[in-house]
């Protein structure tokens, strides 16, 4: 059971109160509907699931090729790594240390950090400098843009697709199914509830 | 809005930005959340300056990166330089146009419609308006939801440029135009980021005198 709480909206500063949310609703500001919280089922387990999957396929997408190009008998391959120093060297440190930070570090420092609260708060432990990771957390997330490049990719395919033929390599499907754990990871999880369970836990 | 509504603000209490526990804020600058320890402001600290100054700097690197080249194609000797609009119409030649449509809204409309929207916003702040507060809150949340879509160009050179190095065949450079364009994805997602919504309600309560 969760305690009656006053919540301030974080659109419009207005008092809400906030009883007893079903799992799997929303409370939403009743001024502005601004969310105020969204209960998951199960959300530390669940989100732990899925940022353990995340783990596994972050190392293998990133270990491998995603993409390799085939022009009149000459190839090319391409990791996530090397399309960054390709940048480098093209003087173009700028959009290297961008594209390095939204598709590598970002979900890198996500998926390292999901791990290191959750996994010990399923164990009812907390662990030590919960709050400034998961404040940490709250920093990252907007930077960590695996959707997009998603998106991205599809639209270098077929602008190469004249060109040359294109072959997906082993690491294109982990991106896939790294981009569906993560935003599965994001939407199951209920940061009011990591913090009820540190709570009970003091 | 009739009578001043019960705010955080009113209440003399501060959501946390990070973990948003509502806490009491005593006079003294420097408080801390007593949950997670972020610093706690009753709104977001100097709101309307910051995001004035980025979305300037945006609007600024807006123009070279639209005018200026985000890569160069250099295929048997024949080189070939992309704007971003020239990279769509390309799509579109090809019959891409749902992707066309994808890259056009992405990297020209949303980038585009941030702006607008921040200044329009930071305007009638300024005027210190009353009008619809609700859809004025629904335009900011449209403006930080969608910011990140535009960094699809940025991903689209990359791997371009990472795929295509065949020496004399063929070979793809990233040109200063993308590093406009990247400039301008931070920048707006910035500008969004520390503009505080909660304003437009305080114009709203304001007393009238």
């Amino acid at each position: 059971m969760t305690p009656e709480r006053w919540v301030g909206c974080p659109d419009c500063d207005l008092l809400n109160r906030l009883g007893e949310i079903p799992e799997g609703a929303a409370a939403r500001c009743r001024r502005c509907g601004g969310l105020l919280r969204k209960r998951r089922p199960r959300s530390i387990e669940r989100t732990l699931a899925l940022v353990i999957g995340a783990a596994v396929l972050f190392a293998v997408a990133n270990s491998f090729p995603f993409l390799s190009f085939d022009m009149k008998g000459q190839e090319t391959q391409t990791t996530l790594i090397t399309g960054v120093t390709d940048l480098w060297q093209q003087d173009k440190p700028e959009l290297a240390g961008l594209v390095l930070l939204t598709i590598f570090l970002a979900p890198l420092l996500q998926i390292a950090i999901l791990l290191y609260v959750l996994l010990p708060l399923n164990l009812n432990r907390v662990p030590w400098g919960m709050a400034r990771a998961f404040r940490l957390l709250r920093r990252v997330e907007p930077w960590s843009m695996m959707e997009v490049f998603m998106i991205g990719i599809l639209v270098a395919v077929v602008k190469l697709m004249d060109m040359a033929q294109i072959v997906a390599g082993p690491a294109l499907w982990a991106f896939i199914m790294l981009f569906l754990l993560i935003s599965g990871a994001v939407a199951s999880l209920d940061p009011q509830a990591v913090w009820e369970r540190v709570e009970e836990r003091r | 809005m009739s009578a001043a509504a019960a705010t955080a603000l009113s209440a003399s209490c501060a959501s946390c930005h990070a973990c948003g526990f509502l806490a009491r804020v005593p006079q003294s600058h420097g408080a801390r959340c007593p949950r997670c320890q972020e610093a706690l402001h009753a709104r977001k600290p100097k709101s309307l300056e910051r995001t004035w100054a980025l979305v300037i700097a945006a609007a600024i690197c807006y123009v070279p990166a639209n005018v200026f080249p985000v890569m160069t194609v250099t295929s048997l000797g024949k080189a070939q330089s992309d704007t971003i609009l020239s990279g769509v119409i390309y799509l579109l030649h090809h019959g891409m146009w749902p992707l066309a449509l994808v890259v056009f809204i992405a990297s020209v409309f949303v980038p585009l419609m941030k702006l607008v929207i921040l200044v329009f916003l930071m305007v009638s702040l300024h005027r210190r308006s009353r009008w619809r507060p609700l859809e004025r809150t629904r335009l900011y949340r449209i403006t930080e939801a969608i910011g990140r879509w535009s960094m699809v160009d940025i991903y689209v050179v990359t791997i371009l440029v990472a795929l295509v190095k065949l020496g004399n065949l063929a070979t793809i450079e990233a040109r200063p135009g993308a590093v406009f364009f990247g400039a301008v994805v931070v920048l707006t997602m910035v500008a969004a980021e520390s503009f505080d919504p909660r304003l437009i309600w305080d114009r709203c309560e304001a007393r009238t005198p």
